[in-house]
């Protein structure tokens, strides 16, 4: 989008491109605290994990994207799946396992897919997303269209083997691939120093040959400058980008750990120091922008995300029928022989 | 119809699916310079270039990785494993990938990919490249898996498994590569269904229920037996997920006894696999116990002499023939 000069507020971006990215991060916030909510109440099973705090990482780097550009991420995905497009009903009706789901409450909270909007997946095998996203660069570049895919994973994802195996492999190919490694510090409760030989990723993007950002995750403009120059390199020299975006989740890793492991004092200070959101209304404010506006926008967030329960709540389950189906195209190639149930 | 060898059988398949379908790229560990381990890549990528013909490094789950991401994304990759021993450091992106992204995400994907791997022991490779795992990724909900026994198989299974919409693992036994068979002539396009099985020899007095190399086995054995007045029916089942039950049943119903023949191990295996489904549907046709011939509970040795012990031979076969098939009927 091109914006006269006039029109531009901070960053080179102007007042409805920085709403949308309040508003953005404000919708991922309330979505995951009403998750959480629900998940108390015993309308979401299974494992929740939320991405309460580390808002401006997914904001910052899909919304520069194009709709036909593909997200595939880790377990801990609503918040990328909503900055992509998908629908917030679709999304809680998902958690919800109601047929209305984006994948047909067959996922779950670790398994959204939403192929209209080029979402390709919750994968909740840490780091096994990255060699998914070669694949999918491959094809792009087959394709020559210029679209490219980004891939997001934790810290601990990166001490996995297929970490490695990809970013060699994406280097070596060339692949049109951003991989962005949301760097919160810890690894469900193993606190970094005890999982890395190294303090940051740079060495590892270096024994690859890979461009190597390391970006403020708190901070939404930066993480978006970072993400423009890693797409621009993917589409336009179809070169991979390794991203490592400085976090930090405010709940424990799922909605079942207390969080223990960290030390009160560090998770008050992220929490009351680098909110993300907090921070950016601060810029918001400072150029101009009422407050009045902001709170109107969480007011609409906070809607959505209670519509999006409601919605969920009131979808039907998944017809028994779905028990057997979307197994494998061929339908006579899944099953095993068995009698049918009486 | 001409003679050619399994392994050319192999490479045929994947030309013709090439020049087919601009889709299908075939990727793996030392198929171009090389040619493949077992040779049969070879030449594939100075006919196809090395865009859709890719050497690639020892990574084995990014191969596989890449493969299920690629096919989610609109192509048909063909990935060769170096062995079937390898797939294992894969077998998260198979097991957990490959089979279960279309389900788990409703239906809105699937996953167009074939890995081809040999298997199979016999060579004097010892512990750790002999094994036949079929049933390892058999036993899961959303692939198919397939092991061809001869050339007109491996070419027409292989064209069906590209062509195929879902995950397909084609295991190919070490031992076949060189076997010659009849293969209709190059061009002439025709596939072998990913779930039938064949009658390989029939017989009225015993079913061989088996598959890949164990069906040559087979074969001699049942030539032996027949100059005893013993007419074995050897069936390849050829399809080890989904598994053509019906030809075994068939099978079984006409010579009331089984004997299943498998180069793995007995415990968990395809075989036992075999034996219980026949069993469970099949338990008023058989007059004796089901007899199951496999490979010995040992990890592979290496020593010619103990090699040849642990797998199994020709009169395994025969002697488990003769444990279920009374003397009466061999007249």
């Amino acid at each position: 989008m091109a914006i006269s000069k006039s029109d531009v507020m901070l960053a080179g971006l102007s007042r409805e491109q920085l709403l949308d990215l309040h508003a953005t991060m404000l919708l991922i916030r309330r979505f995951e605290e009403k998750a959480g909510e629900e998940y108390t109440l015993g309308k979401i099973g299974g494992f929740l994990h939320l991405y309460i705090g580390q808002e401006a990482v997914a904001t910052g780097a899909i919304k520069p994207l194009r709709p036909q550009d593909v997200v595939i991420s880790s377990y801990r995905e609503h918040g990328h799946a909503l900055v992509k497009g998908s629908d917030p009903n679709a999304v809680m009706a998902e958690l919800f396992g109601r047929s209305t789901g984006v994948s047909k409450g067959k996922g779950g909270s670790m398994h959204i897919f939403d192929d209209q909007h080029n979402f390709h997946g919750g994968y909740a095998i840490v780091g096994a997303q990255m060699p998914i996203a070669c694949g999918y660069g491959l094809a792009q570049k087959f394709a020559g269209k210029g679209d490219i895919t980004m891939t997001f994973f934790g810290d601990g994802a990166v001490d996995e083997g297929a970490f490695h195996e990809a970013m060699n492999l994406a280097e070596l190919w060339s692949l049109p691939v951003v991989f962005i490694c949301e760097n919160n510090l810890y690894s469900m409760g193993n606190a970094l120093a005890k999982a890395w030989s190294v303090s940051s990723l740079e060495p590892r993007a270096a024994a690859y040959g890979m461009a190597y950002e390391r970006v403020d995750g708190m901070d939404v403009l930066a993480v978006r400058d970072t993400a423009i120059r890693a797409i621009d390199r993917a589409r336009n020299q179809s070169k991979p980008t390794l991203i490592e975006a400085m976090t930090y989740r405010f709940r424990g890793h799922s909605m079942a750990d207390p969080a223990t492991y960290r030390p009160k004092d560090e998770v008050e200070l992220w929490r009351t120091q680098r909110d993300p959101i907090v921070l950016f209304e601060q810029k918001l404010r400072e150029a101009g922008i009422d407050q009045e506006t902001l709170t109107k926008a969480d007011d609409r967030a906070i809607q959505i995300a209670d519509a999006a329960a409601a919605f969920a709540d009131s979808s039907p389950f998944p017809d028994l029928s779905e028990l057997t189906q979307d197994v494998m195209i061929d339908p006579t190639g899944a099953i095993a022989w068995r009698r049918p149930r009486k | 119809m001409r003679t050619i060898t399994y392994r050319e059988a192999l490479r045929e398949a994947m030309r013709e699916e090439m020049l087919r379908d601009e889709r299908v790229i075939v990727i793996g560990e030392d198929i171009d310079g090389y040619g493949g381990t077992y040779a049969v890549t070879k030449g594939l990528a100075d006919e196809f270039g090395r865009e859709r013909v890719r050497d690639t490094p020892l990574a084995e789950e990014v191969i596989v990785g890449a493969a299920v991401g690629a096919a989610m994304a609109g192509m048909r990759p063909v990935a060769e494993l170096m062995t079937m021993n390898f797939s294992l450091l894969a077998s998260d992106q198979i097991v957990n990938t490959a089979a279960k992204v279309r389900y788990m995400f409703g239906g809105q994907t699937h996953v167009p990919m074939v890995i081809r791997m040999p298997a199979g022991g016999g060579a004097q490779r010892g512990a750790q490249h002999s094994q036949t795992l079929e049933s390892w990724y058999a036993h899961i909900p959303g692939l198919k898996v397939v092991m061809p026994a001869t050339p007109y198989d491996a070419k027409g299974m292989l064209k069906a498994a590209i062509r195929d919409e879902d995950p397909v693992l084609l295991i190919e036994h070490e031992l076949l590569y060189g076997i010659k068979g009849e293969v209709p002539d190059e061009g002439v396009d025709f596939t072998v269904p990913l779930n039938r099985g064949e009658v390989r020899r029939e017989g009225r007095d015993v079913s061989l229920i088996t598959f890949s190399r164990c069906v040559h086995l087979c074969m001699q054995a049942a030539e032996e037996l027949a100059k005893e007045g013993i007419e074995a029916e050897v069936v390849d089942m050829r399809c080890i997920r989904p598994i053509d039950l019906d030809l075994a049943l068939d099978s079984v119903k006409k010579t009331n006894r089984a004997v299943v023949v498998e180069e793995g191990w007995k415990y968990y295996g395809t075989g036992q696999g075999f034996a219980a489904l026949i069993y469970e549907y099949g338990f008023d046709d058989l007059d004796a116990p089901i007899q199951h011939v496999t490979g010995v509970d040992v990890p592979a040795p290496y020593a010619k002499n103990l090699e040849k012990a642990a797998f199994p031979v020709r009169n395994d076969i025969i002697d488990a023939v003769k444990r279920i098939v009374p003397q009466r009927v061999a007249r």
